[in-house]
């Protein structure tokens, strides 16, 4: 389970405090699978980068007792000096993972090749897709957080993604954000929607479109 | 994984304690390969690069026979007294604007600025500290100076440079993020403090109403300590280790709020 709390963000601007959202709360379970809806500057990404623990609240908390992925295949959290393997085993340290069967489970998804043992700067900004979401499945979480899946690689890789997110790891708990409406119907839950400030619950898909529709132009 | 019945609460202590070492280990690992690669001797400029400064200020210091008012050895002020400013002046250039480089490192929920700090810390601390034991063992073996009358005096004084050292590094380092006057700031500081530091002098051979105005700067307390320890019998040594743990822990306090502030106002890209 992750409850959030009472949760507001502010960021600081010359002209005083911007608001982004203000007294979120909301809970999901283990296994669960929740849709964010909001139209660009509502503060999905925001969202997602607190829960994630990257960034910390204004105000209130987040509590909860799974572990949480970083937004899945952002390869932002790599030192790009270093070679691919060298953040493999950082990360595995981190997390308390073994770094040879993650190795294994890397070399296997991410089909890198021998530049796995290449900087990160002289990969392409597939291969980074590539590893950065073959790192994050190989560490596995209790909660993965998906930042706008359906952006990043070919055909191919996006198939193969899906085929280990939501088939291998549909056990897992997904907090999924995309501007895609179908993507959210066929694999959620529930959803919620960011407008006017806060986050607004949905137990019926309808609802919750309708509310976004009707929130969105306005 | 964890199938069978729920996680250890976070918030016990034990657990958290945990992760905080398994991430500062896995930053330190990361910290020695970033900076000195896998490149001839690798890691161990960690420990040549601050013995080459010591034994090149020694060597200066001997040619030029600059003892401030005492007939004891070069070779033993010149190794404490550069030693004791690699201890208080390397900590806090790591962390002065260590922030904004590894700020993708918070997209890993469990590692924290302090860790970050105290990961550079450590590696800093370990790398002055052997410096400092392998020259007065190479020193000593070759006659330049003997070994420490009370070696429990100097290790005393130096972990009290190094806490010193930690203190004001968290404090600048975090500040830092605030404000980049910190780093314009920083740099000639440490120079203006080198002198009146207490390395290139004893606290003795000052004129006592100056005296009283640089045992105000705590770092020259603790010299002092380890001077006093390695070789006391030949000066009188002025310090007052009281005064100087007063001034680490409002120092280490102040850093512990900068560091929260900081990490409440982070913003990775």
């Amino acid at each position: 389970m992750i409850r959030l709390e009472n949760i507001s963000k502010a960021y600081r601007t010359r002209t005083g405090r911007h608001w982004v959202f203000k007294d979120v709360g909301f809970t999901i379970n283990r296994g669960e699978k929740i849709g964010i809806l909001g139209r660009n500057g509502a503060g999905k990404s925001t969202l997602i980068r607190l829960i994630g623990g990257i960034e910390q609240p204004t105000g209130g908390r987040i509590v909860g007792d799974m572990s949480i992925s970083w937004p899945l295949a952002f390869s932002g959290a790599f030192q790009h000096s270093l070679t691919g393997l060298d953040n493999l085993k950082f990360i595995c340290r981190v997390y308390n993972k073994d770094p040879e069967e993650a190795e294994q489970a890397v070399e296997e998804f991410a089909e890198l090749g021998r530049y796995l043992k290449e900087p990160i700067k002289t990969y392409s900004a597939g291969m980074r897709a590539r590893l950065g979401f073959g790192i994050s499945l190989a560490v596995d979480f209790d909660c993965f957080l998906i930042d706008e899946i359906v952006a990043v690689g070919d055909k191919r890789f996006q198939e193969k993604c899906y085929n280990e997110l939501f088939v291998k790891r549909k056990d897992r708990a997904m907090i999924i954000v995309s501007h895609n409406d179908n993507f959210v119907r066929d694999r959620c839950d529930r959803a919620a929607v960011l407008a006017r400030s806060t986050l607004t619950e949905f137990d019926d898909m309808d609802e919750a479109f309708a509310f976004y529709q009707a929130n969105a132009t306005g | 994984m964890d199938e069978n019945g729920p996680e250890v609460p976070r918030t016990s202590f034990a657990h958290s304690f945990a992760i905080q070492r398994r991430v500062i280990h896995a930053l330190i690992l990361r910290e020695v390969i970033t900076r000195f690669g896998r490149h001839n001797i690798g890691f161990l400029w960690l420990f040549v690069e601050p013995m080459i400064f010591t034994v090149g200020v020694t060597l200066i210091w001997s040619a030029l026979k600059a003892v401030h008012g005492s007939s004891l050895t070069i070779a033993a002020f010149a190794v404490t007294g550069y030693s004791s400013v690699l201890v208080w002046r390397n900590m806090p250039s790591r962390l002065v604007d260590s922030i904004e480089p590894n700020l993708s490192l918070m997209y890993h929920r469990n590692v924290k600025i302090f860790d970050i700090f105290a990961s550079r810390l450590l590696l800093e601390g370990v790398s002055v500290a052997t410096s400092f034991l392998v020259l007065t063992i190479i020193f000593a073996a070759i006659g330049w100076l003997s070994l420490p009358e009370d070696p429990l005096k100097v290790v005393g004084g130096w972990l009290m440079l190094a806490w010193w050292g930690c203190a004001l590094g968290m404090f600048v380092g975090a500040l830092s993020h605030r404000s980049e006057l910190v780093d314009k700031f920083w740099h000639p500081m440490q120079y203006l403090l080198f002198p009146l530091s207490g390395s290139a002098f004893l606290v003795d051979s000052l004129p006592p109403e100056f005296r009283d105005w640089v045992l105000l700067l705590p770092m020259v307390h603790g010299v002092e300590c380890v001077r006093d320890g390695f070789f006391g019998s030949e000066f009188v040594a002025h310090y007052d280790l009281g005064y100087m743990a007063t001034v680490n822990l409002v120092f280490t306090l102040l850093g512990l709020v900068e560091i929260r502030r900081a990490s409440r106002n982070l913003v990775p890209a």
